[in-house]
């Protein structure tokens, strides 16, 4: 599998807080990437430093190859890098139609009405067909969240970066959006997906990666991955040895 | 295709109008005809008020642009106005041009200004951007006091002469300014609308509900911003232009006035309702109605506008017209985007799906 993104020796800290310590990271074409890890790990810092929110100290972001670490991110976005952010973050006072506009006219370099068509396709593919007219600000978390991804998908993303978006949902809500990720990889689209919730990863993750004090402590099957000794010993709060 | 729902077709189109904004497009059309005739019904003191009305709508309307779509609060906006003011009095006076062409040179020059201002502004933040704009607008105060050529601190007046170049009758002066004003209030808000239904527009209006977000879909926050702000500063010059046209005088302080300009203004967009194009108009409606009937009673004037002001933002956020857009979903002008759908034969082909854009 060839790689369409990969971070080189990346580092970054926050003062005295490292959230990456040279960094390395492969994402494969049209893999599903999982990735674990306690609270303040650094998981979305990672996101940030992929989609260009967040410079890294040092190291190399690159994408097909080419090393995008000074491109911004509406550039980022441009050639084919989506998020989806842990709390949603829609365009509140615009419709739920108009937010998939923005960005499906906006990463593609299009005129508006040239994206009418990806954007009213891709709200029925994420189940908002119904909530077009409505304004984003006013849905529920569910609908939020089906509106993150709906959002990140009109972009047209060659690498999709989910950050917990199963997080705080029902256990049948969670269903859904599991059901949906799974049909958006069939389509290709390589993804990275930050989680919790560890059931709903192995439903469509090829592999996991587990990332603690800046450093990626397990790199696996996802099986396998989540029986590394010190994923059970940050999620469980057990050591090791016990 | 990726859910299964997909394979139904749609036929959808887009509009941008709706029942609230067609009524809206029936009420703007019925209230420019009425006040375009405002020189046959009404008096020369209702013809003044309703100018100043017009000068200040434009005013809020941009800075509702600027502070309430692409979050540049600015304090500085004073300095357009009052460039555009002296652009007109120093082309018509040293120069000797009509005053009416200087009307769109003071508009030019600002739009030219704003250039630079801006390339050094904008690697302020937020609060910082503020206070620089403020500071700049003190600058211009302090330098146009010491051009004698401009007549430093107390400024200079229109000699008759060039007053009697725009029209010849005190009447036919009084109707000209007062049509120029409603064609630029005109001219700024259909300007506005335009922009805003616009791909740019959704630009503007993606940024002003979120940054980060409209980064992260590709926008070029900082490119929008420069537009925005030229395009401001143009238009706040020509209003500056035509404001001291009618005042027949101008000095620094009343040119740069951070009160007359600015903090007027902000009043204005903030009860009326910010970022919605509908807010200054309300908001210049209300805030004149105040003062009407209360500027005779001085400082009590001013404390019914600051409690006005902290209710507003206490108890609707988004100001008034806000506050009725979020609840009712009104529009008065044509902006959004609705999508229509209508569910044709399933097993149709998807490629039956049509556009209409409207």
């Amino acid at each position: 599998m060839s790689a369409i993104l990969s971070l080189q020796s990346v580092s970054k800290s926050f003062g005295a807080v490292v959230v990456a310590n040279d960094l390395d990271l492969t994402l494969g074409n049209g893999e599903a990437l999982g990735m674990l890890g306690p609270n303040g790990a650094g998981k979305t810092s990672l996101f940030g430093i992929i989609t260009g929110t967040l410079t890294p100290n040092a190291g190399k972001v690159l994408l097909d190859g080419r090393d995008i670490t000074r491109l911004s991110s509406p550039q980022r976005c441009r050639l084919g890098i989506a998020r989806s952010f842990q709390v949603p973050q829609p365009f509140g006072g615009m419709t739920v139609f108009e937010n998939l506009v923005v960005a499906a006219a906006f990463a593609g370099g299009k005129r508006e009405s040239e994206v009418y068509q990806i954007a009213a396709t891709t709200l029925e593919e994420c189940g908002l067909g119904d909530k077009a007219n409505r304004l984003a600000g006013a849905l529920t978390l569910l609908d939020r969240k089906r509106l993150e991804l709906a959002r990140a998908l009109a972009t047209r993303p060659r690498v999709l970066l989910l950050d917990e978006v199963a997080g705080g949902l029902s256990e049948g809500e969670c269903e859904i959006l599991v059901a949906l990720i799974k049909n958006i990889r069939r389509t290709g689209i390589s993804i990275i997906w930050i989680e919790h919730i560890v059931h709903a990863l192995l439903a469509v993750v090829d592999r996991i990666v587990v990332l603690a004090g800046g450093a990626f402590i397990a790199d696996d099957k996802p099986e396998a991955a989540i029986r590394h000794p010190r994923v059970a010993e940050i999620y469980m709060g057990i050591s090791a040895d016990e | 295709m990726i859910a299964a729902k997909v394979q139904d077709a749609f036929s959808f189109r887009v509009s941008h109008i709706d029942r609230s904004s067609r009524f809206g497009l029936v009420f703007w059309a019925l209230l420019l005809i009425l006040l375009a005739a405002a020189p046959f019904w009404g008096d020369r003191q209702t013809m003044r008020l309703l100018g100043e009305i017009y000068s200040y709508i434009a005013l809020a309307s941009l800075w509702n642009l600027l502070a309430g779509y692409a979050g540049l609060v600015s304090i500085g906006q004073q300095v357009f106005v009052g460039l555009g003011g002296y652009v007109l009095y120093v082309g018509a006076l040293a120069g000797g041009l009509p005053p009416l062409l200087c009307v769109p040179l003071g508009g030019l020059l600002c739009g030219v200004l704003a250039v630079p201002v801006v390339l050094v502004l904008f690697r302020l933040r937020g609060a910082y951007f503020t206070i620089g704009t403020w500071v700049l607008a003190e600058v211009f105060v302090q330098v146009f006091q010491q051009v004698k050529a401009v007549g430093g601190g107390s400024g200079i007046s229109l000699p008759a002469v060039v007053v009697k170049s725009i029209a010849q009758s005190r009447d036919g002066r009084e109707f000209l300014i007062y049509w120029l004003f409603l064609a630029l209030v005109v001219a700024v808000i259909g300007l506005i609308v335009t922009i805003l239904r616009t791909r740019y527009g959704l630009a503007l209006t993606a940024i002003r509900d979120n940054e980060m977000a409209a980064k992260s879909n590709g926008i070029d926050v900082n490119r929008t911003r420069l537009i925005v702000f030229v395009a401001a500063a143009f238009a706040n010059g020509m209003a500056g232009a035509l404001i001291f046209l009618q005042k027949l005088s101008i000095t620094p302080f009343s040119a740069f006035s951070i009160n007359d300009w600015t903090m007027n203004v902000i009043f204005i967009t903030v009860i009326g309702g910010i970022g919605r194009v509908e807010g200054p108009i309300l908001g210049a409606v209300i805030f004149f109605v105040l003062r009407e009937f209360l500027a005779d009673y001085g400082s009590a004037y001013l404390i019914v506008l600051g409690v006005i002001a902290i209710v507003v933002m206490l108890k609707a956020r988004r100001g008034l017209w806000g506050y009725v857009a979020d609840r009712y979903g009104w529009q008065l002008f044509p902006l959004a985007r609705r999508l229509e759908r209508t569910r044709i034969v399933p097993d149709a082909a998807a490629a039956a799906a049509t556009i209409e854009a409207h």
